[in-house]
């Protein structure tokens, strides 16, 4: 294993008898409402580890509420998520042992605007894993490196590009050594341009075997990298497939419908 | 098509003493005729000129101004060590402790600063025992504490609008990284409060300056004490009034002008580098 690899070793199977055999983050029947409304009405998948997974679905019907969930960012109503058998909305959850092993990627890059790229980077891992600052700092600059942005480990957010400053974000998560990558919307805030060279950097992580879950409307991107392909409307799982059958024979007529929108 | 481009603030300068310019100097000279004013006028004999008061009392009266100044400086640091933490807790986690914060705040802020100049000056004794030696508790000290009261009220509320004024995707974020609120508090996002919070906090320095002379009200010999005094000593001439009050009245400008214009550059120039 190669310094800059950013798949973790198989983690030995932990005390809740979860194998690297079974899915890596499952749901199931996950409901969410806020308030009066209902956002999850009973959301179940699975996504296997080395899986690359798109969730697509028109605006509003849950898909970000989804994808924090699992995190723990969001607390759920009802139903099970587990991220390596560990049931996430456990009331004695270690939320700090489960989001170790997830990283995340928001929309609006959410860079800490007063640390430099490579401070935002190591920061983590030295005062939350606690490991030692040279180490760290080696990593860091590979990953630096990794996501194209040697040269700009100086540089504070505010002088980045969208662009750059969303793969420093990618590099940040990557930096914890996680064992499953959540991408919410991250292109979505970004020019056109810039769109490519993030989309890229996770195409290489997807195929370098880190497990990913990605909500987004790049239907290109979802059909060329994903394994497997979520559609959600209106808080369900209307229909999911591999990306060949699911974008040239869709079923449900919501899939149907929304495809013939945006194709 | 003017109306359609964003509004962009103006590009800061370097900050610089502020420059002089015509105005301030019509200012000051009006100033000064009021404060010389009737000097020529009554100037005959063995009664001074008002220039000649205010001069011959400068002494006394800067020592007084230099007494509000203090008092100002040790409010000030009394008020904002203890409006931190009580902004602290007004966004901690702690539910009871949240609510007790947030009504100290609400109760501090809202009494007129000379009422809780009274409660201070009247609940305080005028000494302490303490292991037996009797600490005395003069009245200046007692201002001070009740000036303390408003600024910590207020710096709470610059505390807890600072936090607030973050967005809520640098919470998410530092909560996905797996830090601890407490790490997130101290290392993400009070130090950026820390330019927010600047402006209002110098701002508030330069309200509570100008608010030491209500000290005067309850016998502290400050600048508006001495100067009441002096107009006494000099046999409670009338057309002393305004040139002495004017004196006092012109310290207070040039200290807390350079302090307001100095607030407005920083305002400026964090707007841009949001």
């Amino acid at each position: 294993m190669t310094e800059t690899s950013i798949v973790p070793p198989a983690s030995p199977p932990g005390d809740n008898g979860w194998t690297p055999d079974q899915p890596l983050v499952r749901l199931v029947d996950v409901r969410k409402s806020f308030g009066q409304l209902e956002v999850l009405k009973g959301v179940s998948m699975d996504v296997a580890k080395g899986e690359a997974v798109c969730i697509i679905g028109p605006s509003g019907s849950g898909k970000s509420t989804l994808i924090r969930c699992i995190n723990a960012l969001v607390p759920i109503d009802a139903g099970t998520i587990r991220v390596e058998g560990q049931e996430v909305n456990d009331p004695d959850l270690d939320k700090l042992a489960l989001r170790r092993k997830v990283g995340m990627v928001f929309q609006q890059y959410n860079l800490f605007p007063h640390r430099t790229a490579l401070q935002n980077v190591m920061m983590a891992p030295v005062h939350v894993l606690k490991q030692d600052k040279g180490e760290v700092e080696a990593r860091a600059r590979a990953l630096m490196a990794k996501v194209r942005l040697s040269g700009k480990e100086n540089a504070y957010p505010g002088e980045l590009s969208g662009g750059q400053q969303q793969r420093v974000a990618i590099a940040r998560a990557l930096a914890m050594r996680p064992d499953v990558m959540l991408f919410d919307e991250v292109t979505a805030a970004l020019d056109p341009e810039t769109v490519k060279e993030v989309l890229l950097t996770i195409r290489e992580l997807a195929e370098e075997g880190m497990t990913c879950i990605l909500v987004t409307h790049e239907m290109g991107f979802a059909r060329e990298v994903a394994d497997h392909i979520y559609f959600t409307d209106a808080g369900l799982i209307v229909e999911h497939g591999p990306p060949a059958t699911f974008f040239s024979d869709p079923r449900d007529p919501r899939t149907r419908a929304f495809l013939g929108q945006i194709l | 098509m003017a109306v359609l481009l964003p509004h962009k603030p103006p590009a800061p300068s370097r900050w610089r003493v502020p420059r002089l310019r015509f105005v301030h100097l019509v200012g000051f000279v009006g100033l000064s005729l009021v404060v010389g004013g009737g000097a020529f006028a009554q100037a005959n004999g063995a009664r001074l000129s008002a220039l000649e008061v205010i001069w011959k009392w400068s002494p006394l009266l800067l020592s007084g101004f230099g007494f509000n100044i203090l008092m100002s400086v040790l409010a000030m640091a009394l008020g904002t060590a203890a409006g931190i933490l009580l902004g602290l807790a007004q966004i901690g986690e702690n539910r009871t402790l949240r609510s007790l914060a947030w009504g100290a705040t609400q109760f501090f802020r809202n009494a007129p600063w000379l009422v809780l100049l009274f409660f201070a000056m009247f609940m305080i004794p005028f000494q302490f025992r303490l292991f037996g030696y009797t600490v005395p508790f003069p009245d200046w000290v007692k201002a001070v504490i009740g000036f303390s009261l408003p600024v910590m009220a207020n710096m709470s509320e610059i505390v807890r609008g600072a936090v607030a004024s973050l967005p809520s995707g640098q919470w998410e974020a530092a909560e996905s990284l797996a830090f601890s609120r407490r790490q997130t508090l101290w290392m993400i996002i009070l130090p950026q409060c820390v330019k927010r919070m600047l402006p209002p906090w110098m701002n508030l320095y330069s309200l509570i300056t100008m608010a030491t002379v209500q000290a005067s009200i309850v016998g502290v010999s400050e600048m508006l004490t001495l100067t009441a005094q002096v107009h006494a000593a000099e046999g409670g001439r009338p057309d002393l009034l305004a040139p002495l009050y004017g004196f006092a009245m012109l310290c207070f400008f040039v200290y807390c002008y350079p302090i307001e214009r100095f607030t407005l550059y920083l305002e400026r120039r964090f707007q841009l580098n949001q």
